[in-house]
């Protein structure tokens, strides 16, 4: 009697899949949290800011933007290995994407502020409301919904983006995917399942966000 | 009262406003007119702190305007602006653009400031539009949102850059109908304008810009009609 190593996809891994796209969902949330509202504080910084703060800002937030994220996350959870302070898998892969979302988030927000006519902006300051008071209620809203549609086409880039988490042994959908792909060898239909959950994922995203823009411009 | 005293003012190397004394007081309605560049929109932008000044002074009820201890933001509460590209807040109906500022910086209730808003709008003929947003009115509708929203922070001085002249010509009046009605009401204005016949209707006294000086400044019978100096002249039948 030979021994099967391998063996049939079974009901109980597609639960697996689904808790993995779970873990991909929150990762990818936090990530755009996080990232989003330091990328509104550094592209707030570099359309204020003068052109020194500007250039340091920009030339920091190339490079996390034109290194790869695979390499990111490596090097990132390599280093804090060698350094003594190991972190969870989801920790540094949270710490790396959220880095890489302020990157991109910081010019869309940059494009945002710049896109409020600096005349909108004397016509709130001459109404007595404070620098403070116009960029939070008239040049963060006024902004950032115009910039918008970036910024969702940038969340929806971190969704699949964290994809690369798995390489650093964040048991993600993809991660999942190949564990499941390991043992049943049946790659064609468990991809096509994990993509199909990725779009799962997304769909309601680009969906939701047709609808607040729909609304925006009534 | 607004007193104005050796005003200079440069943009880079550009000197705009050559020193200007000039008083407005309580209760009356100065036009100022003057071809493009003559300095005079930079001079509403000084009394409002919106641009810093190189010397002199600019008193507002005898606060200096641009002294470093002064509050601006207090300030500005009593000078009301309107600018020749509307500025409604795209974001807000026509009744939360003149609601904010009574709001956030009177820290009025949300109720006490839609209700004030309500009453303002309805002043400049606009009760029907509460609910409008910016992108649903015409440019006279927006201006006349843009002068309820000034008048709503209850200001002593209004100042008016240009307030037509972004105006189709057909939506003109209906905006210096209602500027007319607020210098019947006894505000104090200064009109930054291009339309001699309205300066003429509405104003005390004009004052003719020219290469960033105050080149005349006489009632608007004296000044179109005896102008003193061959510039005013000069200017007038340009644009006549």
């Amino acid at each position: 009697m030979a021994i099967d190593v391998f063996s049939e996809l079974q009901p109980k891994d597609l639960l697996f899949l689904g808790e993995a796209a779970l873990r991909t969902l929150e990762i990818s949330l936090t990530a755009i949290g996080i990232g989003s509202v330091f990328g509104v504080v550094f592209g707030w910084m570099m359309s204020e800011g003068n052109r020194f703060i500007t250039f340091i800002i920009n030339a920091i937030l190339d490079i996390f933007r034109s290194v790869p994220l695979i390499i990111q996350l490596i090097l990132f959870d390599s280093f804090i290995s060698i350094a003594g302070y190991p972190l969870p898998a989801f920790v540094s892969g949270t710490i790396v994407l959220s880095v890489y979302t302020a990157a991109l988030v910081a010019n869309v927000a940059r494009g945002g502020v710049e896109a409020v006519p600096a005349s909108l902006r004397k016509a709130s300051r001459s109404l007595g409301l404070s620098y403070w008071q116009d960029l939070r209620y008239i040049v963060w809203p006024v902004g950032l919904r115009a910039v918008f549609p970036s910024w969702i086409g940038v969340a929806l880039s971190v969704v699949k983006d964290s994809a690369l988490v798995s390489v650093i042994g964040y048991v993600e959908l993809l991660k999942a995917s190949q564990i499941l792909i390991t043992r049943t060898q049946d790659t064609f239909v468990i991809l096509t399942i994990a993509g199909l959950f990725y779009f799962a994922l997304s769909y309601p995203i680009s969906k939701a966000s047709d609808y607040i823009e729909r609304r925006w411009n009534q | 009262m607004i007193e104005i005293k050796n005003l200079k003012k440069s943009f880079d190397d550009l000197q705009v406003l050559k020193g200007i004394d000039l008083t407005v007081n309580n209760g009356e309605v100065l036009s100022v007119i003057g071809s493009s560049g003559s300095g005079k929109s930079t001079l509403l932008y000084c009394i409002n702190a919106l641009e810093p000044i190189d010397s002199g002074s600019i008193l507002v009820d005898g606060t200096s305007v641009h002294d470093k201890a002064t509050d601006v933001n207090k300030l500005r509460q009593k000078i009301g602006m309107v600018f020749q590209q509307f500025n409604m807040f795209p974001h807000l109906t026509a009744q939360e653009n003149v609601a904010l500022a009574p709001r956030k910086v009177k820290k009025m209730s949300k109720k006490d400031a839609m209700d004030l808003a309500a009453r303002q709008l309805e002043h400049v003929g606009l009760g029907e539009k509460l609910d409008s947003y910016p992108s649903a009115l015409s440019g006279g509708q927006q201006q006349r949102v843009a002068i309820a929203r000034a008048l709503a922070m209850e200001p002593s001085y209004m100042l008016f850059d240009e307030a037509t002249s972004a105006l189709d010509p057909e939506l003109v009046g209906e905006v210096e109908d209602t500027m007319r009605m607020l210098a019947k009401e006894g505000m104090t204005m200064i009109l930054v304008t291009h339309e001699i016949n309205f300066a003429r209707d509405v104003s005390d006294r004009i004052a003719f810009f020219h290469q960033g000086r105050m080149e005349e400044i006489n009632t608007p019978e004296q000044l179109i009609n005896h102008p003193a100096s061959e510039h005013t002249a000069k200017f007038l039948s340009n644009v006549r």
